[in-house]
């Protein structure tokens, strides 16, 4: 009964992972697809050429950086949210859900909504910010560096939050609550309970989920490719993978862009499990 | 590739609300003051968050709504004048190409059909899958649930390149059918996990008890624990449909080149650089595009994190 779904993931998830190690290592292009042998002619130039790229340096930097400030940003407004909607009010069900919304929209959408939002000519935050809080001149969010760069991070922030914000309320509410009876009874003060009642418990969860986070938003295509399509000095590996499949047609390269982004994460998230996370994870 | 769970309204562990005062009644102590702040703080966060999160979305609304010119005029006043109101954006989204419309009606049908596709397909393998994974013994069982686990953290843009390939060297790039395939491969994972964590709760005695009677193994299935199973069942289905409806990356790599395909996403993207296109009528495209999932997660909140929640729990 197993059998045509393991068949099936073998098939479009398993077979295509190995294949692009093949790819990586043949010189293909897009148009001479058709006529093109699957096997024989491996040659190492793509990973030449793309190590000896400047723009290949580059862009792993800035994968690097959007993937961890990006990480750090939405597991900490997570836990701020979590923390500040911990005790009940009137409304809480409501905002609670709200609150999770930038993360079930439809990323398209999402996009397209900040791009005109942050539009220097007639986007609202230009507007208020040059009427009201005194701006000189209105702001190019997403096609000046360093702004760019920023935004797109703040972006991964309002995006990826509830994600954190969710797995931390349950734990939250998972934990027992005479450990800070106990606590507060002893003269603890709020900073104090959090710092040494709450945090160690909230701790084995944060680890989880920056490790989750860190695995998407290091491979995280669309929300960078519609926000500013790479440029501005926030091309990533991702979007890299895909110009080169599409723009230029260059499969071998694209196909070793995306292998060297699959090793990198695999050493970084084997790094992270032995030091950080070994009992929590899986 | 998104996750969800949501806990309980109600917080048991919610601690006492009172701010205590110290003993020594020597001005505030560092307690009181804590306290203080904190209570201030913390309703500087729930507001400033609900603003940070529900503002683009009204924002969204008021844009589409609002009449281009005066918009281009006062692009800072955050509600509309009823005398700007116009629904002839939504009116401009809707209509076919052919009548000088964007023809988002079209885009939304090949929306829900690759959507519904990807929900029934991917129910059809991960029921069974994952009732297998749950009941019964095989070789290499632990191994096949470590595989899924995998695939569910495996990126997609690294999957795009091969795909992308293999299908346009069949030349079948570019019909909806192979595309739903590839939204099954990538929403299969999670399904399975939950739904077997799911099936797991069902105590193997209820089923026993029908085989004891007589049933056979499918009947068991189809009498006994799929209707058990309907709430995880139907969560399953939502949260697919939801990641099928909002998918842009493969839509993107299998669909461009052909309008009469694209989906609301797809189309929204290829639209959104076009200068002869006002901002508002995409705006109105976007609550199009947004609509069914916010309606679909406020009317199901309970059950699809409810659902998950029970199958995805790790204590």
């Amino acid at each position: 009964m197993i059998s045509p779904t393991v068949v099936l993931v073998l098939v479009l998830v398993v077979l295509p992972i190995l294949w692009t190690v093949v790819l990586a290592f043949q010189d293909l292009r897009l148009i001479r697809l058709r006529t093109a042998g699957l096997f024989g002619d491996y040659t190492v130039e793509n990973f030449v050429d793309v190590f000896s790229s400047p723009g290949f340096w580059q862009a792993l930097v800035t994968t690097l950086v959007y993937a961890g400030c990006g990480t750090a940003a939405s597991v900490g407004l997570g836990l701020a949210a979590a923390l500040a909607l911990r005790r009940p009010f009137r409304g809480r069900t409501f905002v609670r859900a709200s609150l999770l919304l930038p993360y079930v929209a439809p990323v398209v959408a999402a996009t397209f909504v900040w791009g005109v939002m942050l539009n220097p000519q007639f986007g609202v935050v230009n507007e208020i910010g040059t009427g009201l809080l005194g701006w000189d001149e209105p702001i190019a969010f997403l096609s000046e560096r360093p702004t760019a760069l920023i935004t797109v991070i703040v972006f991964e922030m309002w995006r990826s939050f509830p994600f954190a914000f969710l797995f931390l309320t349950a734990r939250l509410q998972a934990a027992p609550a005479t450990l800070e009876e106990a606590a507060r009874v002893d003269g603890a003060t709020p900073t104090q309970l959090f710092r040494h009642i709450v945090w160690p418990q909230l701790l084995p969860t944060i680890a989880v989920l920056a490790l989750l986070r860190f695995i998407w938003t290091f491979n995280n295509f669309d929300d960078i490719y519609l926000l500013t399509g790479g440029a501005a000095g926030t091309e990533v590996i991702s979007v890299r993978v895909f110009d080169y499949l599409v723009s230029r047609g260059d499969i071998g390269a694209a196909s070793a862009q995306a292998l060297v982004l699959a090793t990198v994460l695999i050493v970084l998230v084997s790094v992270y499990y032995r030091f950080a996370a070994k009992d929590e994870v899986a | 590739m998104t996750r969800m769970v949501t806990a309980p309204a109600d917080s048991p562990a919610a601690p006492d609300t009172r701010p205590s005062r110290a003993p020594t009644g020597r001005g505030w102590s560092r307690n009181t003051v804590e306290t203080r702040v904190l209570g201030v703080l913390r309703w500087i966060v729930i507001v400033g968050l609900a603003l940070f999160t529900l503002f683009p979305f009204y924002y969204m609304a008021l844009l589409s709504v609002r009449d281009l010119s005066s918009l281009l005029q006062e692009p800072a006043r955050l509600w509309p004048l009823l005398s700007e109101l116009t629904v002839g954006t939504y009116r401009d989204v809707l209509t076919p190409t052919e009548s000088g419309g964007q023809g988002f009606v079209r885009f939304m049908a090949n929306s829900a059909l690759i959507a519904l596709g990807t929900v029934a397909v991917t129910l059809v393998f991960a029921v069974l899958g994952s009732y297998a994974l749950a009941r019964l013994r095989f070789p290499g069982r632990r191994r096949i649930g470590v595989l899924f686990l995998a695939v569910y953290l495996f990126p997609s843009i690294l999957l795009a390149v091969p795909l992308f390939v293999f299908f346009t060297a069949l030349g079948l790039r570019g019909s909806l059918g192979p595309l739903v395939l590839v939204y099954v491969s990538q929403t299969i994972a999670v399904a399975i996990y939950t739904l077997r964590n799911y099936f797991q709760t069902v105590p193997a005695s209820i089923e026993e008890a029908a085989a004891v009677d007589g049933a056979t193994r499918f009947t068991i299935m189809r009498k006994v624990t799929l209707p058990l199973a309907m709430p995880a069942i139907l969560s399953n289905a939502l949260f697919v449909f939801m990641i099928a409806w909002n998918e842009f990356l493969f839509a993107l790599l299998f669909l461009v080149e052909d309008r009469s395909r694209w989906t609301v996403s797809l189309g929204l993207s290829q639209l959104a650089g076009s200068i002869e296109i006002p901002t508002t009528v995409l705006m109105a495209g976007s609550v199009i595009l947004t609509l069914p999932i916010v309606i679909l997660f406020f009317a199901t909140e309970r059950l699809l994190t409810g659902g998950l929640t029970a199958g995805a729990e790790k204590g």
